[in-house]
């Protein structure tokens, strides 16, 4: 998209490559990024501390990568169809990437519940609390793309569906940040995995 | 004051408007902006207002008023160590049960809990709401879309929820101040096992809790305001206005924002890994722990991870809060002396030089938290490198003024003393930063000097040259030279003379936080000493309230500014109109034709950036 926006996201004659708001996301993302490895730094150098438990993670958290990347595939579809115009299917894919945003929180709840089920609790070995957190902070931003998508909801079934420059701009936001919550959860389980040896 | 003389090929001042005309370009804004939805009504205009002008002079007002606030705080704590035998009963109906009133003597003395909580608060204000939120929040807001040459922030409504996410911040801090317990006092820190533990002290429980909301409150503040900043000047520069033609402030500003971004995430991330300790019983940071004789079931926790996370904000905070002083004072210097801001591109590497650096510098906080002394070594090094880009600004500045054509304004004095101050408190950074010499000299007044020179006193400089340069800017009036002259020199003198004693004390070991020293012989010595820098600290502040009463009497009566570029300066936002309107420039957003420091060349005195090159000429900022 060659054009920029003023500050109220009309158009102007293009110099910049990115629009303004997209541009901010990507920079929110490399914060939320900070943030996580903060985390993740916490995790390694505590560990090296020693009397760290170690524990099989939760099957859940593995069947649940599955179900948030097919979330992230699905709302990718829904925003081709939506800039083809296709009514039904943009629609349909949009709530059907919404059950699944859903679906992960319940589970990700299923997984700790897991954990607790064999004797990781929150306030047990630093292990198990680090799961805990980590985890539960990318739940809380997940929450946040499901509020988005449910914004981006709303405006699927009450507005007509006609891909403005701003409307798909807005879809552009939710689709970045949904992928980046999704990749992000596969760089963590990805961590678990391999810090635990 | 000489206004600006481009006589003979360049255009009078009168001809900026025609240079718009026919250089700028149109956006259409004002055709999508009828009866400025923006602006209004009253509460749009100034409470939730959306335009970064009023959104600037908020951040500005809210910083004094706590910046006031942390000043009377330490007046409180100086009298406590200057005077420790003097009765503090007349303080009573201000502070309450926190004087303790002795029912035989009538001598009235601060309770030592509430010594702690003044330091604490002292520190966490200063540090966060008036030199993060009043330095960087109020110069970032008022001069990014002026000078990049855009009509507003890319986003003015998360540009609003910054400023009201600091101002909440501040409601919860303020609340805090008036519990039954106390606000938090176990340092602006906030090391655990004291933050940890609602158990460790009076202001462990209900204070802290207040200070990490209120906290995590402004780190969304922070966030906002930095993603909006770096938008701002990487995408709505105007026509012309690439990387090499940004004035300095907006290099320092975007820097300031990216280190923000990077680092204040960490520190949310030790507060998590805090909230849980406090509240959900895991043991992050806590260890083995006896209070009262009752053992606590924390195992396995470490206190010093919680200092890496803190110091890894901690260490690029105090560039967040210098790096903005550095940008402003490189302008105001170059445009009150009427020379080209020497070494330009120097400048700005060095300032990604200790943006860079600033990162890999924490742990010279912590060399005497038992960190493995082949790790020191590492941050020793890396922080005397820091020495090397902040000498070349220095040097910069000092070359800048240097046979120049100074104007002695208020502005440029506090920038001269700036440069100053940061000369003193450096050098001392350069014996606390060997990790050797530390062991002598850590949590002594030593620091407690270094730290005040060089990134409290010298920031509210950089400040303070930035208000009164761009007063004129926000209200359309001046400030009075005269306060303002005696505002610098009883500030300055008075600055020295509070801080430059507390070197002795700190070479000596007199150690800081401590509420009183009679019981120690070793230092009873210095009670004259402590009474001094008391009596500066008194004084330096009354100076600041001639500042304050200047201030508010100047944006109803100062002398009007009556043209549109009262310093002949270069930069964009001298361009806009006297009283300036939603979006900044009334028709075309002007286009930048050469870099910003275009001073005494060729004959003119100034060359504004909207002025295109002559035939032949060459641009200096490529």
């Amino acid at each position: 998209m060659n054009v920029a926006a003023t500050t109220d996201g009309t158009m102007q004659a293009g110099r910049n490559r990115i629009h303004p708001h997209k541009f901010a996301l990507y920079v929110a993302c490399g914060s939320i990024i900070m943030l996580f490895t903060a985390f993740t730094s916490a995790y390694i150098v505590r560990q090296a501390a020693g009397n760290w438990l170690e524990f099989r993670l939760p099957d859940l958290f593995f069947v649940n990568t599955g179900v948030i990347l097919l979330s992230s595939l699905v709302l990718q579809g829904s925003y081709w169809s939506f800039k083809r115009g296709k009514k039904e299917a943009y629609r349909g894919l949009l709530t059907l990437a919404f059950l699944l945003g859903i679906t992960f929180l319940v589970f990700q709840f299923k997984a700790w519940q897991a954990m607790a089920g064999i004797g990781v609790m929150l306030d047990g070995n630093p292990s198990g609390s680090f799961i805990y957190l980590i985890s539960g902070v990318h739940a809380a931003h997940v929450l946040g793309g499901i509020a988005a998508m449910l914004m981006a909801l709303i405006h699927a079934f009450m507005l007509p569906v006609k891909a403005t420059a701003r409307r798909t701009l807005r879809f552009e936001l939710v689709l970045i940040y949904w992928h980046f919550v999704g990749f992000l959860w596969l760089y963590l389980l990805g961590f678990f995995v391999v810090s635990a040896g | 004051m000489a206004t600006a003389a481009n006589k003979s090929t360049a255009p009078a001042p009168h001809d900026v408007d025609l240079l718009i005309e026919e250089y700028g370009y149109d956006d259409h804004f004002h055709e999508h902006h009828e009866g400025d939805k923006y602006q209004s009504n009253f509460f749009t205009t100034y409470i939730f207002s959306q335009d970064h002008k009023m959104i600037a002079r908020q951040f500005l007002i809210t910083g004094m008023f706590w910046a006031v606030i942390g000043g009377l705080m330490s007046l409180v704590f100086r009298l406590q160590l200057g005077f420790p035998e003097e009765s503090l009963a007349w303080l009573r109906p201000l502070l309450g049960k926190w004087i303790t009133i002795n029912a035989e003597t009538g001598v009235g003395t601060l309770a030592p809990e509430f010594y702690y909580a003044l330091v604490t608060m002292h520190g966490t204000i200063i540090v966060f709401f008036v030199l993060t939120a009043g330095l960087s929040g109020t110069f970032s807001n008022l001069l990014i879309p002026l000078m990049v040459g855009a009509r507003d922030m890319a986003s003015p409504f998360l540009n609003m929820l910054s400023y009201w996410f600091f101002f909440l911040a501040g409601v919860v801090m303020f609340f805090s101040l008036f519990l039954n317990t106390g606000p938090f006092a176990g340092g602006w820190t906030a090391y655990p096992p004291l933050s940890a533990l609602p158990q460790a002290s009076s202001g462990s429980a209900g204070g802290m809790t207040l200070w990490l909301i209120s906290l995590t409150f402004f780190v969304v503040s922070v966030l906002l305001g930095g993603i909006n900043y770096i938008t701002t000047i990487l995408n709505l520069r105007t026509k012309g206005m690439n990387m090499w033609r940004l004035p300095l402030p907006i290099w320092a500003f975007f820097v300031t924002a990216v280190l923000g971004l990077l680092s204040f995430p960490v520190l949310v991330s030790g507060f998590f890994l805090l909230i849980f300790d406090r509240t959900l019983g895991t043991s992050f940071f806590l260890n083995e722990i006896f209070i009262g004789g009752q053992a606590l079931d924390y195992v396995g926790g470490s206190p010093i991870l919680y200092q890496h996370l803190f110091w890894f904000l901690g260490h690029p905070e105090v560039y967040i809060i210098i790096l903005p002083a550095m940008g402003i004072v490189s302008e105001v210097l170059s445009v009150h002396s009427r020379k080209p801001i020497f070494g330009y591109k120097a400048m700005v590497y060095s300032i990604l030089a200790i943006g860079f650096l600033s990162f890999i510098v924490w742990a010279h906080h912590m060399f005497m938290s038992g960190v493995n002394p082949f790790i020191s070594n590492f941050f020793v090094v890396f922080t005397l490198i820091i020495a090397v880009p902040s000498a070349v600004k220095v040097f910069n500045w000092i070359t800048t003024i240097y046979g120049g054509n100074i104007r002695y304004t208020s502005a440029a004095l506090f920038g001269v003393g700036f440069v100053s101050m940061f000369i003193s408190g450096g050098l001392t950074g350069i014996f606390l930063g060997n990790s050797a010499i530390d062991i002598q000299m850590h949590d002594t007044y030593f620091v407690v000097a270094h730290f005040h020179i060089v990134m409290g006193v010298a920031a509210f400089f950089g400040m303070f040259a930035g208000v009164y340069h761009w007063f004129p800017k926000m209200f359309g009036r001046f400030m009075n030279e005269t306060l303002g002259k005696i505002h610098f020199w009883g500030t300055l003198i008075g600055a020295y003379a509070i801080f430059w004693p507390m070197h002795y004390l700190g070479m000596a070991g007199v150690p800081r936080r401590y509420y009183r020293f009679d019981n120690f012989d070793t230092f009873s010595h210095f009670s004259a000493m402590n009474q001094f820098i008391t009596i500066a600290a008194v004084l330096v502040f009354a100076v600041q309230v001639v500042f304050i009463v200047n201030f508010f009497r100047s944006i109803w009566f100062g002398r009007k500014m009556t043209t549109r570029n009262p310093y002949g300066a270069n930069t964009l936002e001298w361009t806009t109109p006297v009283d300036v309107p939603h979006g900044n420039w009334p028709g075309k957003i002007p286009t930048v034709q050469r870099w910003a420091y275009d001073y005494a060349k060729a004959g003119e005195e100034n060359i504004s950036q909207i002025i295109p090159l002559a035939e032949g000429e060459h641009d200096q900022g490529h």
